[in-house]
């Protein structure tokens, strides 16, 4: 019997090691499976990679995660946003390590990642600091650099309803990275609002088919990373 | 100006700051569908205060609508819209452009600054026509428009035309050439705070074509 479900954010992490290579999604506070961080942080593993649009705002979720001095190293687009101090303060004191990656190249090393694809050429950022380095092959008369997929051992997303057999859907521009993460992790953790049986979600609405995901927690009412941090909540 | 000169049923993107402006000067009887790379085809104007929904929202993470008609879809579609040549016009900042068209609107390469790129190389390697849209000089009366970009790059010949508050000008393979200049003003002043040869390329009605 294939059930997916599990009790709790915290049995959902509990294998999550340290060392581990964790894709986080959300972009800023959408999306971001804020219940699921908080659980890694009880949780305890260190020297983490995570790989995740964003570093986080204010001290909770992603920002407290690094707060706390449990990720070794981040692979981002955007490190700073509105009320973003943790990540800053670290990697100019040097605490952090950061890959920046052009959102869309993190995207697609994350799609090709969850698709089979080893590497792909993309014309996103050459001629740029960003492509230093990198083979650069021209096509068709136009240059474009070679990109390597991206994958993780676990995944932490947030979706909108889910299955028993981890069929997915997502509320609005909350499903940013979640499909393509929940793709490129070997173990896909998924907290979502609203979880029931089988039959739960109509086939022709499922987003992520629930062979990329492993393990559903229903959070009904996850918090509001903004809210949060409006009112000066620190994690833990 | 800008807004004026995107074609009627474009597919937009529109970056965070001045660019978001363009929504809001749409002529009359001309539709263009703008889209956000966070996940969304068919933004609408912000939300009245109290309808926010923090799970929607823009590039620039700010509270927007969607339209009638509008589509969710998660980043590696909606980078493929970007890359694969689906979306017409993107309208940028910049930092500095230089006369042949590159640019810089990312990072002032100093040392302690946090890099921080997001979907900027995207859309200038992908979207088909690039405009910027830019106060004419920095704060400090320093020149944006430059022979070569100081500045780490964005993209490279990406620039198609410069919308700033003194002129119009085409990013060319010969350097910049002005197409409108703001009223009052001559070529030469314009020349004045610009970092490169500008040409005239006016129309004889002053408009740019």
């Amino acid at each position: 019997m294939i059930d997916k479900r599990v009790g709790s954010p915290a049995a959902a992490v509990a294998d999550i090691r340290d060392g581990a290579t964790v894709m986080i999604g959300g972009f800023g506070e959408a999306g971001s499976p804020i219940e699921l961080i908080h659980a890694l942080i009880d949780r305890g593993a260190r020297g983490l990679t995570v790989i995740s649009n964003n570093t986080g705002s204010g001290r909770v979720g992603l920002a407290a995660l690094i707060a706390a001095g449990r990720v070794a190293r981040v692979v981002c687009s955007y490190p700073r946003t509105a009320n973003s101090t943790v990540f800053p303060a670290l990697y100019r004191s040097g605490g952090i390590a950061l890959e920046l990656v052009p959102q869309g190249t993190l995207a697609e090393r994350i799609r090709a990642g969850g698709a089979g694809i080893p590497a792909f050429f993309t014309p996103s950022g050459v001629g740029t600091v960003l492509a230093e380095g990198k083979e650069v092959r021209e096509f068709g008369g136009r240059r474009y650099v070679l990109e390597h997929a991206l994958r993780a051992d676990f995944a932490l997303v947030r979706a909108d309803r889910a299955d028993a057999y981890g069929n997915l859907t997502f509320s609005k521009t909350a499903r940013n990275f979640g499909p393509i993460m929940c793709m490129a992790a070997a173990c896909a953790v998924v907290q979502a609002r609203d979880v029931g049986d089988p039959g739960h979600i109509d086939p022709e609405a499922v987003v992520t088919p629930g062979v990329f995901v492993r393990r559903v927690v229903q959070v009904a009412r996850p918090a509001q990373e903004s809210r949060l941090v409006r009112e000066g909540a620190v994690y833990p | 100006m800008a807004a004026a000169d995107i074609p009627d049923g474009s597919y937009v993107n529109l970056g965070i700051g001045i660019p978001e402006l363009v929504a809001r000067s749409v002529p009359a009887g001309r539709q263009l569908i703008f889209h956000t790379e966070n996940g969304l085809l068919g933004v609408g104007p912000p939300p009245a205060e109290g309808n926010e929904d923090p799970e929607l929202i823009n590039a620039g993470k700010k509270p927007v609508t969607a339209i009638p008609g509008a589509a969710y879809f998660h980043h590696a579609d909606s980078f493929a819209m970007i890359r694969g040549g689906h979306i017409d016009v993107c309208v940028l900042g910049a930092m500095q452009v230089s006369e042949t068209g590159d640019l810089a609107n990312w990072s002032t390469g100093e040392p302690d600054a946090i890099p921080a790129v997001g979907g900027a190389m995207d859309l200038v390697a992908g979207v088909k026509t690039i405009l910027v849209l830019t106060e004419h000089t920095t704060r400090d009366g320093e020149p944006k428009l430059l022979r070569t970009c100081t500045f780490p790059l964005t993209g490279v010949g990406v620039v198609s035309r410069v919308y700033t508050n003194l002129a119009v000008a085409d990013a060319t393979p010969r350097g910049f050439v002005a197409r409108a200049l703001a009223p009052g003003l001559s070529l030469a002043d314009v020349q004045r705070w610009t970092g490169a040869p500008l040409a005239d390329g006016r129309s004889t009605t002053g408009r740019a074509p």
